[in-house]
């Protein structure tokens, strides 16, 4: 038997649409040895996830392999996974049984009105004749090896009652109830909090050593491409671009488009230029002790309440950038739509300082008050997908800040439109298209082009750059730091992402439970953290350097 | 391996969305047409639809006679099929076409007519023919027809004749008339209040959306059919026939404008909490712009498939009632009416052509749906 289980050759598959096929996979080949992990990484629409499902045979219609071979190597030879077409006993006897595969969303792949006992054992009593007492009894050992706690309990409840974290183990646990030789993961952490992705990585990591599993390991993110592979095969437009070992890719990557991946993950890794600040700070808003409570349905009589934000202070000065981290559900969200009253809030002060110097307090405005903030205090949403109307033209969009709020012609609109494009480094002459036509990162200086259209003094911005490719990234950041120099724009910066927050803020807050557990200087916080809870999400953050890896650590100490 | 392009967010990436071409500037209707068009039976139905509706507006000039002129010798006359050969006597063929006549005697049992289709009586027809006199959308007279028998005194029956020897053709042709406008305007009725009233529910939300569901929810659960023969037996039976029309209409509609209430309420909810209508809430747009032009576009297309949805509903109320002497009566000819004479068994045993409506109901019917799904599906572009 060889030491190679998984032999991919020459593996195409097309995506016919209506006039043209768009070829998701072109012509890639590699192969998967016993006990390794390969990572396929690449940006949005590289091909890697039609890749791994193409290994399954569960490539989504109408799209079709149209060439190549799957070999899986067996005791009496290879089997041809092509060749055993996307149906029928064969491919389901290797599909969970030789071949295992976890998801992204963990809260999509599990069945909500089955226990998890019974996935599993459902899992296990397909692939092999057992009753149903052994089957349950192997069931509750699996979930113990994936670290659930107290799983004897755990079976017999539903995913619902898990968080993101225990169900992707559940995942797993499910995955690896067949002992298969391969396990396929399609960016299982990308839908989690930073520190149970570090967990997550880890299990994966140390269930694959105690079994000798290969582990074909699909992600967008260069750290956690550092932190779990052996060897990494790099996608762009369905075409392998480079195949190198993680040590060698990071430290000399031969192809300009790795360079160019791993230059834009690097520059994040080192905080950005910054304006200096003054000596004496002019604080544009101050909140002061800022709540808000949503009142929890049938509890509510009772005095029960979600505190999303719980007794929030914190000051932004002028010409300065405030960063807020924290994980999922923390209400850093929540804070800044508070910030624009979007949401009331429960109690607190919002202290903003007009153009004027004089001082209004939003918490307590009028909605006819508050809708003449609007073009002082703007707003930039995390998804650009969702936050461009899709019925309205580009132009339209950016217009209608300007033709609610400013008594400008048509004409100078128009010309007021076009100098906003340029100024975002959009063409000029994009108006009359819709926001379809765009990538994430275009629209995202569309939304950008409209916060900015009526010269705000402060903009929110939550989570701007967190449904963008890595590479687009940094390019947007640059964009808002060049405006915030030329307009004197102040920014709340809303992200989960540290190494962008490190980049682009001077101050940043770490929110945990509706609370703000630490405010500091960007550099004193990212290196030198206070509080444990911060000290615990800066350490969980993969960092894009195989030689900081733990296992390596510890080769390197011994 | 060749190095490809960095992926870059500038203009070399527009640049090939512009050569790559066709849809970046189309606006939605354009999207909704091109994702309807692969949907081959929607797209069928369509064009079934499109047809049903012409015949609608054109139906004086497509029938080939008055749907009321009847003929006593021509009681229960089967369908007559269409020949476009005849012999012309000297032992060849030419070309006539034409319909052949009967041979008409009376069984003297049962005093029924018995029709024996006779080879040597031969009806020429034609394209373009004179016959019954009409007023066309009462705007002019004329008396063209697109198809008839050359002589306007012979017969042509393509479906046969009712019990009265009136054309079943041309009365299935009046009678669309009736039918799918009695579904279009009652669909009509129902969308305004609905779109109000699941407006309103939607976007205030709160008290008022609870009341208006639970009217709603009170409306959905009374029993249809007691309810339509309750208010339609509650009209005087002195009006004329076309304040009956109208009643029809409004009856139908009182129960109609739910489902759409409810399409328009839940498209309402979720739309309120997206982020583009939050972003122009911040743009400072005052609340009937952010309804009027940020969010209603999004409903449009939602909008039109319920419609076709609901269509169907009403022509088949509006048949049901006919069918059972409640809704429409005669002179006004509509599908329902038509199905009148099929609730005897004679109509079983001895003309089944009666039943020609019935087929024309469920074909529209069944276009409308297959429409109507189409649209559902197409009806928003964007979604992924």
């Amino acid at each position: 038997m060889t030491d190679i289980l998984l032999k991919v050759r020459h593996l195409s598959v097309d995506f016919p649409l209506q006039k043209d096929i768009v070829h998701a996979v072109r012509d890639v080949s590699f192969d998967l040895r016993r006990g390794e992990t390969l990572c396929v990484v690449g940006e949005s629409g590289s091909g890697k996830s039609v890749t791994a499902r193409a290994v399954m045979q569960l490539v989504a219609e109408p799209g079709r392999i149209v060439a190549g071979q799957v070999h899986l190597a067996g005791p009496d030879g290879d089997t041809d996974i092509v060749a055993l077409g996307n149906r029928g006993a064969a491919i389901r006897a290797i599909r969970g049984r030789r071949i295992a595969m976890i998801f992204q969303e963990p809260m999509t792949s599990l069945s909500p009105v089955h226990t998890i006992g019974q996935q599993i054992i459902e899992m296990i009593r397909l692939h092999e004749k057992i009753d149903k007492a052994d089957a349950r009894r192997r069931a509750a050992q699996l979930l113990d090896r994936v670290r659930i706690p107290d799983p004897e309990a755990a079976l017999d409840r539903y995913a619902f009652e898990f968080s993101g974290g225990m169900r992707q183990r559940a995942m797993i646990a499910m995955a690896l109830s067949c002992n298969p030789e391969i396990l396929i993961a399609d960016e299982p952490t990308t839908a989690l909090d930073v520190t149970t992705q570090a967990e997550i990585l880890a299990l994966i990591r140390g269930l694959q050593q105690e079994r000798g599993m290969a582990v074909l390991f699909i992600t967008h993110d260069m750290g956690v491409v550092a932190q779990i592979a052996d060897r990494v095969l790099v996608m762009y437009q369905g075409r392998m671009i480079e195949e190198a070992g993680v040590f060698d890719l990071f430290a000399k990557p031969r192809e300009a488009y790795t360079r160019a991946l791993l230059g834009s993950v690097l520059k994040l890794e080192s905080p950005g230029p910054r304006p200096v600040r003054p000596q004496t700070e002019q604080a544009v808003m101050a909140i002061s002790d800022l709540c808000l409570h949503f009142p929890l349905g049938q509890r509510a009589r009772a005095g029960g309440s979600v505190k999303a934000v719980d007794g929030v202070s914190l000051t932004i000065n002028t010409g300065e950038t405030v960063g807020i981290v924290g994980e999922s559900g923390s209400g850093k969200t929540t804070l800044g739509r508070t910030l624009l009253r979007i949401y009331p809030p429960t109690s607190g002060q919002v202290t903003y300082t007009r153009d004027d110097g004089s001082k209004v307090d939003i918490a307590t405005l009028s909605k006819t008050q508050m809708k003449a903030l609007y073009g002082e205090v703007r707003m930039v949403f995390q998804d650009p997908h969702a936050s461009l109307n899709p019925r309205m033209t580009i132009a339209r969009i950016i217009a209608e800040p300007l033709r609610i709020n400013t008594a400008l012609s048509d004409r100078e609109i128009r010309d007021r439109v076009g100098q906003l494009l340029e100024r975002v480094g959009m063409p000029t002459d994009i108006g009359d298209r819709y926001p379809h036509a765009f990538s994430g990162g275009q629209r995202q200086r569309i939304a950008i082009a409209r916060a900015i259209a009526l010269r705000p003094r402060l903009i929110v911005a939550d989570e701007p750059t967190s449904a963008l490719d890595v590479s687009l990234r940094h390019q947007v950041l640059d964009l808002m730091r060049d405006l915030q120099t030329d307009y004197g724009l102040s920014y709340l910066f809303i992200s989960h992402d540290i190494a962008v927050v490190r980049y682009f803020c001077d101050r940043v807050a770490v929110m945990k439970n509706g609370r703000i557990v630490e405010i500091g200087d960007v550099a004193q916080i990212c290196e030198h953290p206070g509080h444990p809870y911060t000290k615990a999400l800066i350490g969980a953050v993969p960092r894009p350097d195989p030689t900081l890896r733990p296992d390596v650590q510890i080769r390197v100490q011994a | 391996m060749t190095a490809p392009v960095p992926p870059s967010d500038g203009a070399d990436l527009l640049d090939r969305q512009t050569a790559a071409g066709s849809l970046h500037a189309a606006g939605q209707w354009a999207l909704i047409w091109h994702k309807f068009r692969r949907h081959k039976v929607a797209y069928a139905s369509l064009i079934l639809v499109g047809l049903i509706y012409l015949v609608a507006l054109f139906a004086e000039a497509l029938a080939p006679s008055d749907p009321g002129k009847f003929d006593p010798r021509y009681t229960f006359a089967p369908p007559q099929a269409i020949s476009l050969f005849a012999p012309d006597g000297a032992g060849g063929t030419r070309f006539v076409p034409h319909v052949t006549g009967f041979d008409i005697t009376l069984d003297q049992q049962s005093f029924r007519r018995v029709f024996v289709p006779d080879p040597d009586q031969i009806i020429p027809i034609g394209l373009f023919v004179r016959g019954d006199p009409y007023r066309m959308w009462g705007l002019f007279d004329t008396d063209l027809h697109l198809i008839g028998p050359l002589d306007p005194g012979q017969p042509m029956f393509l479906l046969g004749a009712d019990r009265l020897g009136r054309d079943l053709l041309s009365r299935i042709i009046h009678g669309t008339r009736v039918s799918m406008s009695i579904g279009l305007v009652g669909v009509g009725l129902s969308l305004f209040i609905g779109m109000v009233l699941g407006g309103v529910s939607g976007y205030y939300g709160g008290l008022t959306d609870r009341a208006i569901q639970r009217v709603i929810e009170f409306i959905r659960s009374i029993p249809t059919i007691p309810l339509w023969l309750g208010l339609a037996a509650a009209m005087p039976k002195e009006w004329p026939p076309l304040q009956v029309y109208f009643a029809i209409l409004v009856i139908l509609s009182l129960v109609g404008w739910t489902e759409i209430a409810r399409v328009v309420r839940g498209r309402f909810l979720s739309l309120r909490t997206e982020d583009f209508v939050i972003a122009a809430r911040l743009d400072g747009v005052s609340e009937y712009r952010l309804i009027m032009t940020h969010m209603m576009p999004s409903l449009y297309s939602h909008i039109i498939a319920a419609i076709t949805l609901a269509i169907p509903n009403m022509i088949l109320a509006e048949t049901a009632l006919s069918f059972l002497g409640l809704g429409l009566q005669p002179p006004i000819v509509s599908w329902g009416v038509l199905l009148q004479d099929t609730q005897n068994l004679r109509a079983i045993t001895q003309a089944p052509w009666l039943f020609a409506p019935g087929v024309v109901v469920v074909v529209a019917v069944l276009a409308l749906n297959f429409l109507g799904d189409g649209l559902r599906d197409a009806a928003d572009p964007y979604e992924k």
